[in-house]
């Protein structure tokens, strides 16, 4: 009995080293692309070579390395092309600071034809007053 | 003509985009270029228990090809890799493939291979960075990679890029 109990206690609790271990590789792959199916993460794609990836994150993982080592491995072998957030860096800074640069651009062109309209509503003469109220009626 | 400036910003905004099509997403640079090779220690695949080690071609420069039997663009770039081979060694990394697919394929196709390597699981091109077969690496005397082509190689690649590239590694030594 005491047997028994020691071997579901051990199975439980690899289970749940198992478990844990599928979260990791699961939270590390989503962060990164799949290179045969370039829109896909590497959890969602299965394609052999993102197989082949999952299972070497696994086994690295498994071995004691770290998220970021794994990070690390597979961008020293695919570049940075394989991380769904590229790096900021000098190559990069277009790709980052594009947007909020064009954003700004049509802001400060919005605002400037914005100043641009007239501000004062044309004044109505006293025949057009007289003839808005006669439709209104 | 003080909005002179809207339509050169529409024709450099399809300057840009033009631009962005023409590259091609499939050639991701690799990190590899200007590295030493990685290191490996593979079968040969005519001779399961002769071994091949990157250090085997220090002192050459060499092509290094991989492709596999069940990669029909492997097919087609062969002859390009044949008439390859007749001015510089090229080995061959077979690619998760079998024994009994691809010893048949090179016979049927010719074998262009200095060293036909075997990596059964695929573990040594990840360190190479493979992800579509056939992908062809020049790497020079002193194993640092120079070169990588992905997809099947050309006529053109490979006597515009490879063979002047051959050419120069050798002349500088």
């Amino acid at each position: 009995m005491a047997r028994f109990l020691f071997l579901m206690v051990w199975l439980g609790s690899s289970f749940a080293q198992d478990a844990d271990l599928d979260r990791r590789v699961h939270a590390v792959a989503t962060e990164l692309r799949c290179l045969v199916c370039q829109n896909q993460t590497l959890a969602e794609s299965n394609a052999p070579l993102a197989i082949d990836m999952r299972n070497q994150i696994r086994e690295q993982m498994k071995a004691g390395a770290s998220d970021r080592d794994v990070v690390e491995f597979l961008v020293a072998r695919y570049g940075d092309f394989v991380l769904y957030r590229p790096p900021l860096k000098a190559s990069t800074v277009a790709l980052w600071a594009g947007p909020f640069v064009i954003l700004a651009l049509g802001a400060w062109v919005l605002v400037r034809r914005l100043r641009r309209r007239p501000a004062a509503e044309p004044e109505l003469s006293e025949a057009e007053r007289a003839r808005a109220a006669k439709l209104l009626e | 003509m003080k909005k002179a400036w809207l339509p050169l910003a529409f024709i450099a905004l399809v300057l840009l985009l033009a631009l962005g099509l023409r590259l091609n997403p499939r050639e991701v640079p690799s990190p590899l270029i200007g590295k030493p090779a990685p290191a490996f220690d593979l079968p040969l695949l005519h001779a399961p228990d002769k071994r091949f080690s990157h250090k085997d071609m220090l002192g050459e420069v060499w092509v290094l090809n991989v492709w596999a039997s069940w990669c029909p663009p492997c097919l087609v770039e062969h002859p390009v890799v044949t008439q390859l081979s007749k001015t510089v060694p090229v080995v061959g990394l077979n690619y998760k493939d079998t024994r009994e697919d691809a010893l048949p394929w090179l016979k049927r196709n010719g074998d262009p291979f200095k060293y036909a390597l075997f990596d059964a699981n695929g573990r040594i091109a990840m360190d190479y960075g493979v992800y579509g077969v056939p992908e062809t690496y020049v790497i020079d005397q002193k194993g640092v990679i120079r070169y990588k082509h992905i997809g099947p190689l050309t006529p053109e690649v490979a006597q515009k890029k490879l063979a002047p590239l051959v050419q120069e590694l050798r002349t500088r030594g």
